[in-house]
């Protein structure tokens, strides 16, 4: 929903509703001016804000499951990798080859798979991840296996390339505010209402015709585009990829991201990256313990927070009206 | 002149034969009932109808068309639009989002539009909202515009769901018990709501068993049971006829009420 500053102001329980994206935008901030270690940890969190977005209208909007997405992220980092370090292509004309790549590879996987609900989705998206992941091993001539490639150049236009590491998490920040901002202007869109509609009731979407099929697809493509474009990301800030860094692992915690951030929310991917991404850094003191502080924590923020981070602060009814 | 025509509508569900045989044809203005006791092939008749469900046998012909085999979608993008026994309001949206929802078929903003927002986009939401608005208002639901869907009151749900059928701007409409679960209040409310869209130009068909509510708002009445139709006439006809009167077995008193 829109809502002016006027009200925000009037409306004291509304404010506190935007504290955990508050929280988010300040530990960006935070990096960014402090310069130092955290903005690795950040500079990851905000690609993975990125991925999570796009996940986020298949999943949250559209009420739909994927487990494949990474299959996305692989195609579009290592047409990165490939085309600016093989080829020498600029890093911004790779990073376009890979979203046009995962668009006409979510077309293709797409309409078939998304015949299926479901359970039958889950399975059927989770072994597009798989195939893709053991083609990224066993396609050595282009992904050199196992090994990986590295040397990929730094993100660039021209000659100009961000260096240093506060320019690129700049860049980032910037890059992950325009996708929330994307996703937000399809939720409040004719298509988005079309979305949160048929995750509702498909046979009722078809009764006011909304051609269900397409517009499951459409919204595939997309979040298919925003993972081509976080993998993209990734490979361009570590410079190196491997089948590893775009494996089940990357789903695992991308789920995680969406659902502790807020599913269905337009603020909940940043915030999930952010909390998630900060956590283990958090805990890292605790050593032995890390991990199972790091699992309480998950679970005590999806018992109380059950519609995630993002809709904390807001009356119940409120919180689903603001999806 | 009939807005729907149903020949020889036959469906068989393994051996069990929903329905048989059907043939009718429901004028194009005003209001128009199926009933039937329960079982009588009402809802499979309905779906088949709205494209939800193939006839084994028979077809369809809706505005001199025959809609046989065509998708739900396309049949509601022509003009024929349904509602459902256990309503299906898109629980997650608001009363106005569910609204707009059915203005769907009638606008055409794609993704590029919901990001780039141009001119002819603004005014296609706008004018989405105002007609949203207006078919609220036309139901009664003007205090709960921005309610959640799932949190409404059963009856409201009711009339939620016929403002969002309006919103797709039908020829002809159908509701599937309209009537199911409302209160007498509710269900008098429900009757002057649907001659009153009929007035304003949609023709209305109703599967109902909420006899009162067929005989006070129904211009035209087709009975089935078992799977066939047994009688078809106006309200005084048709309680007249003995074969309804015996389908109906005790029912007689509800009839003349």
């Amino acid at each position: 929903m829109a809502t002016s500053p006027a009200t925000i102001l009037r409306n004291p329980r509304q404010w506190l509703g935007q504290l955990p994206l508050a929280f988010a935008v300040a530990v960006v901030a935070y990096a960014i001016i402090d310069g130092g270690y955290i903005v690795t940890v950040v500079g990851f969190a905000l690609i993975y804000a990125v991925f999570v977005a796009g996940l986020n209208i298949f999943m949250g909007y559209a009420g739909q499951t994927s487990f494949g997405q990474n299959a996305f992220a692989a195609i579009g980092g290592y047409a990165s990798a490939v085309l600016t370090a093989t080829y020498g292509w600029p890093p911004l004309a790779g990073i376009v080859a890979g979203m046009a790549g995962a668009v006409v590879c979510a077309l293709l996987i797409g309409m078939p798979t998304l015949r299926l609900k479901g359970h039958y989705l889950a399975m059927g998206t989770l072994a597009i991840g798989l195939i893709v992941y053991e083609i990224a091993v066993e396609w050595q001539s282009v992904t050199n296996g196992y090994m990986g490639i590295s040397g990929i150049p730094p993100l660039g236009i021209g000659s100009w390339e961000l260096e240093s590491d506060r320019a690129q998490l700049i860049f980032l920040a910037i890059v992950t505010a325009l996708s929330l901002w994307a996703t937000w202007r399809l939720r409040q869109s004719r298509f988005g209402r079309a979305l949160v509609a048929l995750s509702g009731s498909e046979d009722a979407a078809r009764a006011l015709g909304i051609n269900v099929g397409r517009t499951k697809l459409i919204a595939f493509v997309i979040s298919a585009m925003f993972a081509s474009l976080a993998g993209s990301l990734l490979v361009h800030i570590v410079g190196f990829i491997s089948p590893e860094m775009i494996g089940m692992n990357m789903v695992i915690l991308a789920f995680t991201m969406l659902y502790v951030g807020g599913i269905g929310t337009t603020t909940g991917p940043l915030i999930g990256a952010v909390v998630i991404g900060l956590l283990p850094e958090v805990f890292r003191g605790l050593k032995d313990y890390q991990d199972l502080v790091y699992g309480t924590a998950l679970i005590l923020i999806l018992i109380y927070a059950p519609g995630g981070i993002a809709s904390l602060g807001r009356l119940a009814p409120k919180r689903r009206a603001a999806r | 002149m009939s807005i729907l025509r149903v020949d020889g509508l036959t469906r068989r569900f393994g051996g069990l034969v929903a329905n048989n045989d059907i043939t009718f044809a429901i004028p194009a203005h005003g209001v128009s009932a199926v009933i039937g006791p329960n079982g009588a092939g009402k809802t499979t008749l309905f779906n088949m109808i709205s494209g939800f469900m193939e006839p084994s046998e028979g077809r369809v012909t809706f505005d001199g068309k025959i809609i046989t085999g065509v998708r739900p979608e396309e049949i509601a993008a022509r003009g024929l639009v349904r509602t459902f026994q256990l309503t299906q309001l898109f629980q997650n949206l608001s009363v106005l989002e569910n609204v707009k929802v059915g203005c769907h078929v009638r606008t055409r903003a794609g993704v590029f539009a919901a990001l780039t927002r141009p001119a002819w986009a603004r005014r296609e939401e706008a004018e989405t909202d105002a007609k949203a608005r207006a078919l609220i208002d036309l139901v009664g639901l003007s205090d709960q515009t921005e309610q959640l869907a799932g949190v409404l009151p059963y009856g409201q749900q009711r009339l939620l769901e016929i403002a969002r059928a309006m919103a797709t701007e039908p020829r002809l409409m159908l509701l599937d018990e309209p009537a199911a679960g409302l209160n007498h209040d509710e269900t008098a409310q429900l009757g002057t709501l649907i001659r009153r869209i009929a007035a304003g130009g949609t023709t209305v068909l109703l599967i109902e068993h909420d006899m009162r509510l067929v005989m006070k708002t129904a211009d035209h009445i087709v009975v089935l049971n078992f799977g066939r139709k047994i009688a078809e006439g106006t309200p005084a006809q048709i309680q007249e006829n003995e074969d309804v009167v015996e389908a109906y077995l005790g029912g007689v008193e509800m009839l003349d009420a």
